[in-house]
């Protein structure tokens, strides 16, 4: 065991995995030599080799193509799309080849590669480096959608969807990256030192996609949450003296849909929290869900706290950032209703 | 001020359009054997006038010439030959089949046939081939049976594809042949991952890809040039140029102001624009690019010059954009033509064998399309073999969501 960051077990997966695996290469731009834009990749070029570990040109399409290539050969590539937000240049190569090939083919190519991409803001990126685009990606049937929030989720997680025989895109709450922002901003940086997800095995291990979390018991209402928001609904919970049974999915596709559900069952109301974009969001899937399966166990209208349905703005990141505040009251809504 | 003319804006013509008559005047095709045959080791930048150029071996009398003429022995023709009249045999019937109401879907490759009929000829087995939905030659010439085609065609219950996909987008790993996909230009970038992966590996093999003319515009393919040329990766990346993109003419592709092998210049790969209906051309070209890959010479373009004779697909009438007998008129003929003009004048043809083994083919195909006839429609299969085959494979194991799903529809079926 040793202390990591989240930046830090992402890199110990992909070290593990090319050590154990010759067909596991990690590529993207930035990635090779300097060993990436937020390090995620630090010294895998220089103790791998340059063939393992490399740079690209800035060409997201073409990244993902020539992984969906390689993944037809026989390899399984690791790429770094460097933000989220760039992804949309690859959105043709993953919608219509990464998640259909084993379909139209009947099974005789697949493309198991691995997309990473750092989402999320909370780090005044603006627009164009806060986005968190996982419905586009739910959406897809072919695709797995994986966001890790802690460092010991992340390695293991990472291990599984680099072993997936299918295509899997990981989003990675880079908020997170280096500790656990729970969206009080004015405070000071919280650092992962100390925190127990924070104790991360060296070696290789698992955690398997499709499984959810219980990061919090409670009773009176069930949260369901993913990424940096698993953090910031943890500290609403606290400081609105809220029993809540927190939910960290996870894996979005395929959902862990008993755990969602036997939580519901148990406390009788439901709140969605996701960072991204209210209208069409992930949340809204949850919440059919939810509703389909748990009408009659339902004591209060189900409550969506998200991003506001605009770009991304610079200045007001707070503003639009779904912090404690915004949580809080969704509790106390469901709560009180 | 009052002098400058104001801006106008430029959109593209065709030189013919319908009720014009066919006029390729402005095409003048240099003679056959003329090209240079550089070494396979060659700096892309001393070769660039056979990116303007045109190279080829048979000229208009059937002979064949000059440092490209490959040589082959007549055997290798006749296989050549073989391959692209079973492509057209197996085109007419399914186009037929299509307008008959049996089939969806059909797209043919007449007038293309040497393309994927002469590079499958320089392609070893193990090269995988990335092609479009007008390479059917390909896996006609690696021997996937003519029936397999057909039960893709048809949907048909012993259809490889499990009724997925759209008539003529096969899928054979076995014979090297990726998954056609029916978004233009993907398959380019794909391609070189696979070049690069075999290079990893330190494999001996090589990829190909194919686009068309009008997908040249697409991001995939710049970006599949620059990935190629800065991995020197070991594909070979062909255009085809048939300069009609279902009614666009190559001008909307920008092949007004320059050629499309030209586009590899940019990049610092050797270009090489063929004559895309003279086999020989089709396959020295090929041997050349596939011979520098597997040298580690990284890729090279081929742009292959040839005319889509018929209609883009079954649904649309070429003569509602371009003049009614262009094809006819194409001054560089017919490829089945051609090299049957060729081996009748080595002697080693004839129009006796030509039509036997025309009617031999025909039979074939209609054999293979009265055994998929027969098999029945995948349509209309049990509703529990419909919801197998329609949910599996969307991932490696299903997940519960389309458990649900595939039971769900099964209940609505039955």
């Amino acid at each position: 065991m040793t202390q990591m960051t989240m930046i830090q077990a992402l890199n110990s997966a992909m070290d593990v995995m090319l050590g154990r695996d010759p067909d596991v290469l990690v590529f993207g731009e930035d990635v090779g030599y300097f060993g990436g834009v937020f390090r995620a990749t630090e010294g895998l070029q220089k103790k791998h080799g340059v063939t393992r570990c490399f740079d690209t040109p800035i060409g997201e399409s073409g990244i993902v193509g020539v992984a969906i290539g390689m993944g037809a050969y026989g390899l399984r590539p690791v790429v770094e799309i460097q933000f989220a937000d760039y992804i949309y240049p690859a959105y043709d190569q993953l919608v219509s080849e990464a998640a259909r090939l084993r379909y139209r083919s009947a099974g005789d190519f697949t493309a198991p590669i691995t997309v990473r991409a750092p989402y999320g803001g909370g780090i005044f990126g603006g627009q164009t480096h806060s986005q968190s685009p996982e419905a586009l990606f739910t959406h897809v049937a072919g695709l797995a959608t994986v966001i890790p929030s802690t460092p010991y989720d992340a390695k293991g997680l990472l291990i599984s969807a680099i072993e997936s025989d299918d295509p899997v895109i990981f989003l990675e709450p880079k908020r997170v990256y280096n500790g656990p922002f729970d969206g009080h901003h004015e405070r000071p940086v919280k650092s992962w030192a100390g925190h127990p997800a924070a104790e991360v095995p060296d070696g290789h291990y698992t955690i398997p996609l499709g499984q959810a979390a219980i990061v919090r018991a409670g009773a009176a209402v069930t949260v369901l949450a993913y990424g940096a928001m698993v953090h910031v609904a943890l500290a609403a919970a606290e400081e609105a003296g809220v029993d809540a049974e927190i939910i960290d999915l996870r894996t979005l596709v395929p959902v862990d849909i008993a755990a969602v559900e036997a939580s519901v069952k148990k406390t009788g109301r439901c709140v969605i929290v996701h960072e991204a974009t209210r209208t069409s969001g992930f949340g809204a899937e949850l919440s059919a869900l939810v509703q389909e399966r748990c009408f009659y166990h339902l004591e209060a209208p189900i409550q969506r706290v998200a991003g506001w349905d605009t770009p991304y703005p610079h200045a007001f990141e707070w503003d639009y950032f779904p912090g404690p505040a915004r949580i809080a009251a969704a509790l106390t809504r469901v709560l009180e209703a | 001020m009052s002098e400058q003319p104001r801006l106008s804006l430029y959109i593209p013509q065709p030189w013919r359009r319908p009720g014009d008559p066919p006029d390729f005047s402005n095409l003048r095709p240099p003679a056959a054997g003329e090209a240079d045959r550089p070494p396979i080791d060659v700096d892309a930048s001393d070769i660039r006038d056979l990116a303007y150029g045109l190279i080829r071996v048979l000229d208009n009398t059937a002979a064949a010439s000059g440092a490209w003429n490959p040589k082959l022995d007549p055997e290798q023709l006749r296989i050549g030959l073989r391959t692209m009249m079973t492509t057209r045999a197996l085109d007419d019937r399914m186009y037929r089949a299509q307008r008959q109401g049996k089939i969806t879907f059909y797209a043919k490759s007449a007038g293309e046939e040497a393309i994927a009929a002469g590079q499958a000829l320089a392609l070893r087995p193990g090269d995988m081939g990335f092609p479009t939905y007008r390479q059917q030659g390909l896996l006609i010439a690696r021997g996937y049976p003519l029936r397999r085609m057909i039960d893709q065609v048809y949907s048909d219950r012993r259809d490889p594809m499990r009724g997925r996909q759209l008539p003529c987008l096969y899928s054979s790993r076995a014979h090297d042949f990726f998954t056609v996909s029916g978004n233009l230009g993907t398959q380019y970038s794909q391609a070189v991952g696979w070049a690069m992966a075999s290079a990893y590996r330190g494999d001996d093999k090589i990829a190909a890809a194919w686009i068309g003319d009008g997908a040249t515009a697409e991001s995939d393919f710049h970006e599949a040039l620059t990935f190629a040329s800065v991995y020197r990766a070991p594909v070979i990346l062909n255009i085809v140029n048939n300069q009609w993109a279902i009614s666009s003419f190559q001008g909307f592709a920008g092949g007004e102001r320059t050629t499309f092998a030209a586009r590899a210049i940019g990049y610092g790969l050797p270009a090489l624009r063929v004559d895309g209906n003279d086999l020989l051309a089709v396959y020295a070209a090929t041997a050349w690019a596939a011979e520098r890959a597997r040298a580690n010479l990284g890729a090279t373009v081929i742009e292959l010059f040839t005319y889509r004779a018929e209609s883009h697909s079954t649904s649309d009438d070429p003569t509602r954009y371009r003049p009614v007998d262009e094809a006819k008129a194409w001054p560089l003929g017919d490829p089945i033509v051609r090299l049957k003009g060729h081996l009748v004048a080595l002697g080693e043809w004839s129009e006796e064998q030509h039509k036997a083994l025309a009617a031999e083919l025909d039979g074939e195909v209609r054999m293979a399309q009265r055994e998929a006839e027969a098999e029945g429609s995948f349509a209309q299969a049990e509703p529990a073999v419909k919801a197998e085959a329609m949910f599996t494979d969307v991932y490696a194991e299903i997940p519960w969501h389309l458990a649900e799903q595939a039971k769900a529809m099964e209940g609505e079926a039955s």
